[in-house]
């Protein structure tokens, strides 16, 4: 069963130097209680992506293709505003990656956690009961008394830990986490991780976790997908893409992780190159510029070729073995 | 805006070729409308002498209190002088004030500027607190003070017109030569032994006088503001000089019966006053967006 | 929250005493003796020397200096020359009504300017942001002083709907606000367009912040964010910008306290200036000054009260 099926989706953004094709044909699921992992370089379409399927897309932004299918088959690119918002916080919350700026710095904790449950009927005590008992559960001391207090009152990870918190009190189906511990340190990161995949499996719903941190992705995923400018490259389970990765670009983020260099570096390697302008993409193989066994045939689009079952990747040389690891 | 947002300024624009810096003002609707007000009313001052057939201070008491008519284009006053006439030479003395006082105020304002910015630390404190003591005067209260004690006169004008403006332009050319003063290349002079005086005039100055003339443009029309106030309440332009504020002192004792002498003596302030308005905020928009705000 | 406010407070009251400072500098650089400007030009040189001795400028320019100051910290701003009466009552008798004044103008200004910033935001880019827009920046150019006297020529003389002298009947509500609407639009018009427009600015530049996208993406109804939870954070700017307008709003009340023939501070000023009654111009100057920037301080600490986040800064 799958909680979020993404097919052939293509986002558009209308900017002063052009159409931006800022997704192309994105394929992507969320199996029922799985976390789904997405990496990606920045600028490779993974905040797109998050606000396609919030509906919360720019102004100059259009889903040009492809739907976005929800639990029993909505589609959320095609549904009007309000049967949107009616499933956001609801069905699907979000945790954004800016801990100190995603809590309004003006309401207090316990009066934004009130208002996200507008559409529950109980009582305003019956509702601070509630907001209480989330923060208890994410481990916020005193949660009684802080109840009161202000965004700017709590340290960075606390205020992570009360976004995980407004995001879990609905219980939703999916939970989008946008690269939630990005901007926290090491250790932090470390008991955000175990936090979330703690309640994961209390409350039983999927996750789509976001990020460029390849060691998190390992731990927490069962399954990932790998974003290269607008479009899923490789996806598969999280053992089939860390151990058999097909695509040249996954092989070369993989290489240049500094937690899996086997030897000591003198310095990190990186992919040479740049992401093409999204502008004017490439046509055939997005990767080709960057890519060391491109030859003629990359001009033309490459086919999804699947690998082994749920293992796909979007290349024409899935079979050829390549020597990243030694120019790493 | 606050001072922090300044600081974090990329050197600021230079403004270019006046041509194209005219083509540029015409391609915005409230630029072009403002540019062409601000011609009329120059164009108006400038051949007074020409446009009208009436000297502005001539008395004749057999014309008091009429109406406008192709004879009197905007009427007549109590004393039976033309308004027209009035009206445009009081432009003259408008215009001359606000650019000598402008020009004034931007002078005395680099200057200290420049002097808090590099000076040492104490200075720039203690002229930052002289700057908010001299703002927190109400302008006209200050203004009523400095006349009591010196009598109506066009320097009394001047002098309100750069106490107030000054600290203005005082603290935006300190903030930028503080910013300036680590940027690379003032380093790297000032490590070739270059004098203070080279590195204000060659590197400081250059980046500092483009936003500040813009600021000065929009602050002409206050400027015309003060000087018609003034002399609205008898305390500038002294009689029987023209000025528009003056106009309108004659014209609001007979309101009730006139209506036409306080007319003639807002109409111009109005026009002058949107059109500097939405020239300079045109001006703004367009070579330095980042000041936006600090009007 | 405490010791924000004492320190705001503290830094209040080194203005002021710079701007005491000031303006005695001022008066005693200035040419022309305050006693000989009092007494007009037909004194003798005895009765200038004896009103001299009087009002102390006989003595060396730095205890005239200290006897102000102390005098004036204990309220005490001299008398005035010819009643003997004491200058600060004479001032306080007329602080109500510009007090009213200004308390009208910030109406006008809050009840128009924020519901048309937040409009023109909400509405960014089109034809309701545009036109208030164009009209922001107009009454923002216009002096108040123009406005004053045409909407008086407009409203009072032509139309007649409303009165064009006075304050209206003492006791009178109904009269004194009828009297109190068109010199306070006056003073008030001008702050209308800048408080849309800072209202809008900081509106658009809340609905970027990331909380926002927060509050979205919890399903909160549109209004509810924009109304609510973007609005209470755009309006603060507008709290310090009326602090800072209070001054320009003082000097615009002259003028619509003058040709509205109002009772006020700005009146007594002039009416003072053209018997040359010295001491009530210092001694107004000096009370308006300070009203100033005691509600500068005090717009301060409001906004420390409602963002918690200035408070933390000013620590």
């Amino acid at each position: 069963m799958t909680v979020l099926d993404v097919r052939d989706l293509s986002v558009d953004f209308a900017t002063e130097g052009g159409t931006l094709q800022a997704l192309k044909k994105v394929e992507l699921t969320v199996p029922k209680n799985r976390i789904v992992g997405v990496v990606g370089e920045s600028g490779c379409g993974k905040s797109t992506l998050i606000n396609a399927i919030l509906g919360l897309l720019a102004d100059n932004g259009s889903v040009t293709s492809g739907r976005i299918l929800f639990e029993q088959g909505q589609d959320l690119a095609h549904l009007d505003g309000a049967a949107m918002r009616a499933l956001r916080g609801r069905k699907i919350a979000t945790v954004f990656q800016d801990p100190m700026g995603a809590l309004n710095p003006v309401l207090s904790v316990g009066r934004q956690m009130r208002d996200i449950q507008y559409r529950s009927s109980v009582s305003r005590k019956e509702k601070d009961a509630r907001s209480v008992a989330m923060l208890r559960k994410v481990r916020i001391p005193d949660p009684e008394k802080r109840l009161s207090q202000f965004p700017h009152e709590f340290s960075g990870g606390m205020k992570q830990r009360i976004a995980i918190a407004m995001a879990l009190m609905m219980e939703p189906s999916l939970l989008i986490a946008d690269e939630p511990t990005t901007a926290l340190d090491a250790t932090l990161e470390v008991t955000i991780i175990e936090l979330l995949k703690e309640l994961q499996q209390q409350i039983g719903c999927s996750v789509l976790f976001i990020s460029h941190h390849l060691g998190v992705i390992a731990e927490l995923c069962d399954e990932m997908i790998v974003m290269y400018a607008g479009e899923v490259v490789e996806r598969g389970t999280t053992r089939d893409i860390f151990h058999n990765a097909r695509h040249p670009y996954t092989r070369k983020l993989l290489a240049c992780d500094p937690a899996r260099l086997s030897h000591r570096a003198a310095r990190l390697p990186t992919i040479p190159g740049t992401l093409p302008d999204l502008r004017r993409r490439p046509t055939g193989c997005v990767f080709k510029t960057r890519c060391e066994i491109a030859d003629g045939v990359c001009s033309s689009m490459p086919p999804d070729t699947v690998i082994a079952e749920g293992h796909v990747a979007r290349c024409w040389h899935t079979s050829e073995a390549l020597t990243v690891e030694a120019t790493a | 805006m606050s001072e922090q947002a300044l600081i974090e300024q990329r050197p600021l624009t230079r403004l270019g070729g006046l041509g194209r810096v005219l083509r540029r003002i015409m391609r915005e609707p409230l630029g072009a409308l403002g540019l062409s007000l601000v011609v009329f009313v120059v164009f108006m001052a400038l051949f007074a002498d020409l446009l009208s057939s009436y000297a502005p201070t001539k008395l004749s008491p057999a014309d008091r209190f009429q109406p406008a008519s192709w004879l009197h284009l905007l009427g007549t006053d109590h004393l039976g002088r033309d308004l027209f006439s009035r009206v445009l030479h009081g432009g003259r003395i408008a215009l001359a004030i606000a650019l000598g006082a402008t020009g004034a105020s931007l002078v005395i304002g680099i200057v200290l500027g420049l002097v808090a910015g590099y000076g040492p630390r104490w200075l720039d404190n203690l002229m930052l607190l002289l700057f908010d003591a001299l703002k927190s005067f109400p302008t006209v209260m200050l203004a009523l003070t400095l006349v009591t004690l010196t009598g109506p006169s066009l320097t009394a004008v001047v002098v309100v017109v750069v106490l107030v403006s000054v600290p203005g332009y005082a603290r935006i050319i300190r903030t930028q030569t503080l910013v300036l003063k680590s940027a690379e290349h003032v380093m790297a002079a000032r490590s070739m032994g270059a004098s203070t005086t080279r590195i204000l005039a060659v590197h400081i100055m250059p980046n500092v006088i483009g936003p500040i003339l813009i600021l000065a443009s929009m602050d002409i029309p206050v400027v015309v503001a003060i000087e018609a106030g003034l002399s609205f309440l008898g305390l500038g332009v002294r009689p029987p000089m023209p000025s528009w504020g003056s106009i309108l002192n004659d014209g609001f004792a007979n309101i009730r019966d006139s209506y036409w002498i306080v007319v003639a003596g807002g109409l111009p302030i109005v026009l002058t006053t949107l059109g500097f308005t939405f020239l300079g905020e045109t001006l703004r928009d367009v070579f330095d967006p980042r000041l936006r705000g600090r009007g | 929250m405490l010791r924000y406010a004492l320190k705001r407070l503290g830094l209040g009251i080194v203005i002021v005493s710079v701007a005491m400072m000031m303006l005695f500098a001022m008066v005693y650089v200035i040419p022309g003796d305050p006693a000989s400007v009092a007494l007009g030009p037909r004194a003798t040189p005895q009765m200038i020397e004896a009103l001299r001795a009087r009002m102390g400028l006989d003595q060396p320019i730095w205890m005239q200096f200290l006897k102000f100051y102390t005098s004036a910290v204990r309220g005490d701003l001299g008398t005035e020359v010819l009643s003997g009466r004491q200058v600060l009552d004479v001032v306080f008798e007329q602080i109500p009504f510009t007090l009213a004044l200004i308390a009208g103008a910030i109406s006008w200004s809050v009840l128009l300017g924020i519901p048309l910033g937040c409009i023109a935001a909400v509405r960014r880019g089109g034809f309701v942001d545009r036109v208030v827009g164009i009209l922001s920046v107009a009454v923002i150019a216009l002096p108040s002083f123009v406005i004053a006297i045409y909407s008086l020529l407009i409203f009072a003389v032509a139309l007649r709907w409303l009165p064009a002298i006075g304050a209206g009947e003492p006791g009178n509500l109904k009269s004194q606000l009828s009297a109190l609407i068109l010199p306070s639009l006056a003073v008030g018009l001008g702050w209308v367009g800048y408080i849309a427009r800072m209202v809008r600015a900081s509106m658009l530049e809340t609905l970027e912040a990331s909380h926002i996208r927060t509050a979205r993406a919890f399903g909160l109804t549109d209004t509810r964010i924009t109304y609510s939870y973007a609005l209470r954070i755009a309006i603060l700017p507008t709290i310090t910008l009326l602090g800072v307008g209070i001054g320009h709003m003082l000097s615009s009340s002259v003028f619509a306290e003058i040709v509205f023939a109002r009772p006020g501070i700005g009146k007594l000023v002039y009416e003072a200036i053209s018997v040359r009654n010295y001491p009530i111009v210092t001694g107004a100057v000096l009370v308006t000054t300070v009203f100033f920037v005691v509600v500068n301080v005090l717009a301060d600490i409001v906004i420390g009260a409602l963002d918690p986040r200035v408070r933390a800064s000013f620590d």
